[in-house]
């Protein structure tokens, strides 16, 4: 059966702090969670969308060069924008593709962008950005715990 | 073989154009024109914006943890670097000979790989030029201008991919980050359920794939005399065949041929790759040259890919790609074989094999088997060579006796075509954009010419705003005179 809420997370591990978004899945799955599917790649594309059929909720978690720190939470709407021209999309536009190849509505999103400062090839995570991982993870279980609580009630 | 428009006569005073970073391609990459004061292309040049560094990383590593960690290489085809490196590393162990078991697993997986990366290219990235015109709304030319006004191409499209992806997911063991081919062979077999699973929806992808070839055909047909010259040039080969001549993907010996068809080698094993393969370094790009020693760096270098492997193989051994492989040699007296823009019509052809493969292979109960790994004697040196969806895949290695790697040489695909794609937009900046007021649509010409080839000119990260596309109109002296960002705006 699909789990109700999705969270996929994006990045490269041998890079730096691009790592984040696998890592938060790592830590998230050595975490007791109700009704999550836990999800990784290297970047979202067009097909990813099929990922989200009969989801309640899906979030994507990311690094970041832009985001505030130790992270930021916003709810994401489906976007025409021109990543759809890359080899990579963004999660806007994984969520417009929804309607494209069936899914229809798009599920509730939002997006977990975790703030990162260094992405070269084999370097591990900063002592920085790994800080604000743990903030995003405990952000992220408490969320998803509340969410299933309500789901029971 | 001419290297014109490589470097300018007389730089100064030319204005830069520089197309950065190109879209539609994986990694970074930059296309440079110089264009005198009258418009015209005094020199075009495809450089790769980022180094990769990744054979520096993996050295110090124990040598069974290459298959795992070059997957970080590449977003896209992970898994041909997985396979490249189990490969070499199988001579590291020994193993001359994989199991059935194990052999057909891994070429399952290299299938997979193959029909997920093609259809991806073809109906995400090739089929929006192709469809709309190369110089049509930007807006629009995207796969999801595809979705609204094609929905059908793009549901096959994405379900196509889909499909390769579960193909890869039952034979890796995972979706991403695939742990299953190890030295000496495999780890899991495939579950009856995982067989029976796949081959359900076997035929129809088939079929899909069927109508893929002909809609790459009717695409390239559409505008027939365009398409035969756009990005020409003539160029040397290589590819792997197998033992009887047949495309092998995943396994072969090393066939190059000059542009007027005479055999340099054939059948080589792929161990001695360095002695026919010599790479140049020039001071204006990080990515290396390669060429056949053989004739030297000036004419030396050559093609890789679909384009070289549908047409330089003596058969494909599926039927039904093979049926189509003999129409496209065929086609207009063989002119199509030589053109840039044919390379999606090969990659599709290539993606029918694959599907067919598919079945094929699905239909074999060896894949049930429980004998996955055969070992022997320890060797310091491996090599692991296959085509990968882009062309030929290059990974060798040295271990110490600490089984630690001391050494590691990758040649990717994009490597080998660096300098045929630098022809391909040199002949399209001459037929397209000499002397014409430079546009978006006449830019995109540039990117339609390496996105043909789809290079992975390295493997980017993706982080949120780390990629900002952009074309920078530069004069002589540096200095920016107009700016167009490709980020929705």
């Amino acid at each position: 059966m699909t789990a109700p809420v999705l969270v996929i997370g994006i990045g490269n591990p041998s890079r730096g702090d691009d790592a984040l978004g696998p890592l938060l899945i790592e830590r998230l799955a050595a975490q007791d969670l109700c009704d999550v599917e836990l999800l990784t790649d290297f970047q979202l594309q067009v097909e990813h969308a099929l990922d989200l059929t009969g989801r309640d909720e899906v979030i994507f978690a990311d690094a970041s060069v832009e985001s505030a720190e130790p992270f930021e939470w916003r709810a994401l709407q489906a976007e025409h924008d021109l990543s759809h021209s890359s080899h990579a999309l963004s999660p806007q536009a994984v969520l417009d593709a929804c309607t494209r190849v069936g899914v229809m509505v798009p599920p509730l999103a939002n997006l977990l962008a975790i703030r990162g400062y260094g992405f070269e090839l084999g370097d591990a995570p900063c002592a920085a950005a790994d800080r604000n991982l743990c903030a995003a993870v405990d952000f992220l279980v408490g969320y998803l715990r509340m969410k299933a609580d309500r789901r029971q009630d | 073989m001419s290297h014109d428009l490589e470097t300018a006569a007389h730089p100064e005073g030319l204005r830069r154009v520089a197309i950065e970073p190109l879209s539609r391609v994986e990694g970074h990459g930059k296309v440079t024109l110089l264009l005198d004061e009258d418009g015209h292309v005094q020199q075009a040049r495809l450089h790769i914006v980022e180094f990769r560094g990744f054979e520096k990383f993996i050295q110090g590593r124990p040598y069974w943890e290459a298959p795992v960690m070059v997957q970080r290489l590449c977003g896209i085809c992970p898994v041909s670097h997985h396979l490249a490196a189990a490969k070499a590393m199988d001579q590291i162990v020994g193993a001359t000979r994989l199991t059935p078991t194990a052999e057909k697993l891994r070429r399952l997986m290299h299938y997979g790989q193959i029909l997920q990366s093609h259809a991806l290219h073809f109906y995400h990235l090739a089929s929006p030029d192709l469809l709309f015109g190369f110089g049509s709304d930007a807006a629009k030319r995207n796969i999801v201008g595809v979705a609204a006004e094609y929905p059908d191409i793009a549901r096959q499209g994405v379900l196509l991919r889909k499909f390769g992806q579960e193909v890869i997911r039952v034979t890796a063991g995972k979706r991403v980050h695939g742990t299953s081919a190890i030295p000496g062979g495999v780890n899991k077999n495939l579950s009856r359920e995982e067989r029976d699973g796949l081959r359900k929806e076997a035929y129809q992808v088939i079929a899909w794939s069927r109508e893929a070839v002909a809609l790459a055909r009717r695409l390239f047909e559409q505008d027939l005399e365009a398409h035969l010259r756009f990005g020409h040039f003539a160029a040397h080969t290589l590819n792997l065949v197998r033992e009887d001549g047949a495309m092998d993907l995943y396994h072969g010996g090393l066939r190059a041929r000059t542009v007027d068809g005479k055999t340099l080698f054939d059948h080589l094993d792929t161990d001695r790759y360095w002695e026919v393969i010599f790479e140049e370094v020039k001071p204006w790009s990080y990515m290396k040259f390669p060429y056949l020693r053989e004739l030297g760096p000036q004419d030396g270098w050559y093609r890789v890919g679909p384009l070289t492997r549908v047409t330089q193989c003596d058969f494909i051994p599926t039927p039904l790609a093979d049926a189509e492989r003999r129409a496209f040699l065929a086609f207009d007296a063989g002119r199509a074989t030589g053109a840039t823009l044919a390379i999606h019509w090969a990659r599709m052809i290539e993606m029918l094999h694959s599907a067919e493969a598919i079945k094929e292979l699905l239909n074999d109960d060896d894949l049930l088997g429980d004998d996955l790994v055969v070992k022997g004697e320890r060797q310091s040196r491996g090599v692991g060579v296959l085509e990968a969806p882009r062309g030929t895949l290059i990974h060798h290695y040295k271990v110490d006796e600490n089984d630690l790697i001391t050494r590691c040489n990758l040649i990717v695909s994009t490597t080998h075509n660096n300098q045929a794609m630098n022809e391909a937009i040199r002949s399209v900046a001459r037929e397209y954009l000499d002397g014409r007021e430079i546009t978006e649509g006449l830019l995109n010409h540039i990117e339609v010419a390496v996105r043909a080839f789809d290079p992975c000119l390295s493997c980017a990260t993706h982080a949120l705003g780390k990629m900002p596309l952009q074309v920078e109109l530069l004069d002589a002296d540096g200095g920016c005179i107009g700016t167009l960002t490709r980020n929705g705006e």
